[in-house]
């Protein structure tokens, strides 16, 4: 017999169309080949949060294979001679090791920490952004409450690794976590020791944070992340108003090639820097710390950015105790009002922001287009005032450092704080609900009158005026009418095709200059509900 | 490019005229997807074109150029760290942050200016399907009802008590080892008892225990200088280390005007009464806010402040807090000197020490 001879060319097809056969995968895999998402750059910033929380996911796991997480008393011996022969917990000797004596090991550590931050960092942002555009609006409510539930996971990830390698910050973090347990009324005592297993510090808190740390937490996040994507992908992504788009369609690009490739490129990106700045920024130098001592501190001990509002809080709460006088007498401390009642509030109010802004407006509609924040006064006023107190809140908990470099008194700090924390945010609400109102009034004037193009006439009767260029074709007044859509309106001129733009080409033209630029955000799209004959320009 | 399709009607995709977008486009239109626009950023072959592959591909060459940098520098150059020297080792980790920076950053630039220069532009419309079907969500509703009517609980009352009483004490079970094995009464260990410290006489066979330094030794009063201060630990085994982490005692010898002031103010008060020892005082360390060691002394003010809040707290008058959020003196601790001449505690802390909590009196 003769031997079929092996066409090259049929194998991809014949192996395609083998796999379609037992999985059935034609239909599927073409849809989410072709599934179309809108393009912003806002849009970028919760995969930021997604690309860092990869790379902590990869140094983490080779940090796992040189920690030693025991508090077992060792005598260190190792290559940082200034600790030479001090007694330290394994956990914190291990953590040395991998600084100085596990090749790289310097590097990978301080790419999970900064990676950390950059993780927490673009949370916050990403949150922003969903906010400011009211994004989480129904049907989105339930993905508002994981990302929230997602930030305070990654605040419980970043304090359980912040304090696994016990040098002197970590300590006195969980010396802090302790006393915030032990200051829940009835039960605090019982928390504190049934957590650290017996009075502070104990033998257990570091293997025990380890694990929430590496498995527990790991676990969850994952597990809310692939919830967060999952309900993204089928919720499809909100857009921006604008022309052609509209509350029942995406208008956007295909996920492959093109937009897939710029997720991936920007994933590399994003690792870059963090690799970078693991490189060239120290971060939590832990052998300058030496190991945890109860009996010492330092001031300037601050915890890592995102845990510095809550140390912000206790800094500014006064000593205002609940002393009750039955038995021996009982007592709810300070500590409990900013570190326990308050932060449980900052944790239920945001998740149940949807459902107050749904109730108070009565707005029960399906939003896939997104508002621009100042089309929504109230909501980015209120959005502001939230981040002003946590920007307060945030310098509080360095105050003693303020204090320290502008030569301030460090009561001063405290004061200004507790005072402002009351003071700003309702300034800051205000003024922000005037900023909305004047971007949109400004808005609406350039609809009416056109945008003005600097040139000034002067009249006849010797008034002079500026010109303006009408977005439209005038009235007898000289007003356009022209529906106000809450998307961009043009306000320079260039905007609006008046420039030419600019020719390419570093060092001389390449070729003709090109045309128009089409603003990604602007594109000119027709609604695509009917299937027409569609030509492009080419 | 010029896509010429022939509306509403279904396309034959087997139709051999077809050209491969126009398959693909009606691939999308199968998924309620509009191609409306798709146009090349540059003409085919052109010289812009050619030049912006030029700068993909640099890209690309530049990750290869970094990569090998990172890797030369991980094996060859000199990384085992030396104390204080400044060598080339210092330089090690930077360059090795920067190399893979560099490199990471030139695939994802590379990528990046593929996807936005050189591929097509694109913009498609897809439909949401927003809106929900009443038919199915009654067909759904109603399969979901019928199965409960098929369990029938409603029916047979005595399977619904069986699984209220007989069934729910599992979900316990599974609770309980894992949060009841963790469950630790803070009173239930005479050792680690909340109001002891390492100063109670229990812990020293009934015998005084001494104030010690950190390496264990002993501390006379002429070892601390009017205005001055140190850290003492109890003199017990391992009394210097976070065993007893709420222990450590700062032991101030104030000078003589302060020294009357203290003395009044403890005297005036019915637990600190006597439990300074001549100018000396003797202070919990842990602060009652936190727990962080209140270590910053101010000599001029006699004020000590804690750095993690900022509580402070006037030593002259019995350790009142004055400022910040702790609500709680520091406890005093009773001290004397022994016939050797060394500090010891006249007894343990007569209130409890560290941060409040609900039952402490």
């Amino acid at each position: 017999m003769k031997r079929r001879k092996l066409d090259i060319g049929a194998v991809p097809g014949n192996v395609a169309r083998g796999a379609d056969e037992r999985l059935q995968v034609a239909t599927p895999l073409r849809s989410l080949l072709n599934k179309v998402f809108p393009d912003h750059w806002s849009f970028l910033l919760g995969e930021i949060a997604l690309f860092s929380f990869v790379v902590l996911l990869l140094t983490g796991v080779f940090l796992t294979l040189f920690f030693d997480p025991s508090m077992k008393e060792v005598v260190y011996d190792g290559s940082y001679t200034a600790l030479r022969g001090t007694e330290m917990s394994a956990a914190y000797a291990s953590t040395l090791d991998i600084s100085f004596d596990v090749r790289g090991g310097l590097i990978m550590r301080q790419m999970h920490h900064w990676a950390a931050l950059m993780f927490m960092a673009s949370i916050v942002i990403h949150m922003f952004r969903v906010f400011f555009t009211g994004a989480f609006r129904k049907p989105r409510e339930t993905n508002w409450v994981i990302g929230v539930t997602l930030f305070f996971m990654g605040f419980f990830a970043g304090f359980t690794g912040y304090s696994i390698p016990d040098d002197g910050l970590s300590g006195t973090g969980l010396r802090i976590a302790s006393a915030i347990m032990l200051s829940m009324p009835v039960i605090g005592s019982w928390l504190s020791s049934s957590i650290f297993g017996g009075e502070f510090p104990g033998m257990l808190i570091i293997p025990r944070f380890f694990i929430a740390h590496v498995l527990i937490i790991p676990a969850v996040l994952l597990g809310l992340i692939a919830a967060h994507l999952g309900l993204v992908f089928s919720q499809k992504h909100t857009q921006w108003p604008g022309p052609g788009r509209t509350n029942e369609n995406v208008v956007g690009e295909r996920m492959f090639p093109r937009y897939a490739m710029k997720q991936g490129g920007f994933f590399m990106a994003v690792f870059g820097v963090i690799a970078f700045m693991a490189g060239a920024f120290q971060i939590n130098p832990i052998w300058l710390f030496g190991p945890y001592r109860a009996s010492e501190v330092s001031s300037a001990s601050q915890p890592d950015w995102y845990v510095m509002f809550m140390d912000g809080l206790v800094r500014l709460m006064p000593a205002w105790a609940i002393e009750i006088p039955i038995g021996d007498g009982y007592v709810i401390p300070p500590m409990f009002w900013p570190a326990g009642v308050l932060l449980g509030v900052l944790a239920v109010l945001p998740m149940t922001y949807p459902a107050i802004e749904a109730r108070l407006t009565g707005d029960k509609k399906i939003h896939n287009l997104l508002e621009r924040p100042r089309d929504n006064p109230p909501r980015t006023a209120l959005g502001m005032m939230a981040i002003s107190f946590f920007i307060i809140a945030t310098i509080s908990g360095g105050n003693d450092v303020v204090a320290d470099k502008f030569h301030i008194s460090l009561n001063a700090m405290t004061w200004v704080g507790r005072i402002g924390l009351l003071v700003v945010p309702p300034i800051a609400y205000w003024v922000t609900y005037r900023i909305c109102l004047g971007l949109q009034q400004h808005d609406r004037e350039v609809l009416a009158h056109g945008v003005e193009t600097g040139i000034i006439r002067r009249l006849p009767d010797g008034r002079f005026i500026e010109v303006h260029q009408p977005l439209a074709a005038p009235d007898e007044h000289g007003h356009t009418h022209l529906e106000y859509t809450g998307w961009v309106v043009p306000k320079k001129m260039n905007r609006v095709g008046a420039l030419a733009p600019a020719i390419k080409g570093f060092f001389f033209p390449i070729e003709k200059p090109s045309e128009a630029p089409v603003s990604p955000g602007h594109p000119p799209v027709d609604p695509a509900a009917k299937r027409e004959e569609v030509g492009s320009s080419h | 490019m010029s896509t010429k399709t022939p509306s509403t009607e279904a396309v034959d995709i087997n139709d051999p005229k077809l050209s491969r977008f126009e398959i693909i486009r009606e691939g999308a239109r199968r998924d309620d997807i509009e191609i409306v626009h798709y146009e090349p950023q540059f003409a085919p072959g052109s010289k812009a074109e050619k030049r912006m592959v030029r700068i993909v591909a640099g890209f690309f060459l530049i990750t290869g150029v970094a990569s090998l940098a990172f890797l030369g520098i991980f094996i060859f150059w000199p990384w085992e760290y030396e104390f204080g020297a400044y060598t080339a080792s210092k330089f090690y980790t930077p360059l090795l942050g920067v190399t893979l920076g560099i490199a990471l950053l030139g695939i994802g630039f590379g990528i990046l200016t593929w996807a936005k220069k050189l591929l097509p532009h694109e913009i498609s419309v897809q439909d949401r399907h927003v809106g929900t079907n009443a038919d199915e969500q009654k067909l759904t509703g109603e399969t979901a009802l019928y199965m409960l009517d098929e369990l029938g609980l409603k029916r047979r009352p005595l399977l619904k008590g069986a699984i209220g009483l007989g069934l729910a004490p599992v979900a316990v079970v599974a609770a309980a080892p894992l949060i009841g094995g963790l469950i630790k009464d803070p009173h239930g260990d005479e050792r680690q008892s909340m109001f002891k410290t390492g100063f109670n006489a229990d812990y020293n066979d009934g015998k005084l225990v001494r104030l010690v330094r950190e390496d264990g030794s002993p501390v006379r009063p002429e070892d601390v200088s009017a205005g001055g201060q140190i850290t003492v630990f109890p003199g017990i085994s391992h009394g210097a280390t976070n065993e007893w982490a709420d222990s450590p005692t700062l032991l101030i010898h104030l000078r003589a005007n302060d020294a009357a002031k203290a003395a009044e103010a403890a005297d005036a008060d019915e637990i600190n009464k006597g439990a300074y020892y001549g100018p000396y005082v003797a202070f919990s360390k842990i602060c009652s806010h936190a727990g962080c060691p209140a270590s910053l002394y101010e000599q001029q003010t006699n004020r000590l402040l804690c750095p993690c809040h900022q509580s402070q707290f006037l030593i002259i008058d019995n350790a009142r807090p004055i400022f910040g959020p702790a609500h709680r003196r520091l406890a005093m601790l009773p001290i004397e000197v022994d016939a050797e001449g060394f500090f010891v505690a006249k007894a343990d802390y007569k209130e409890a020490v560290g941060p409040d909590f609900w039952e402490r009196p």
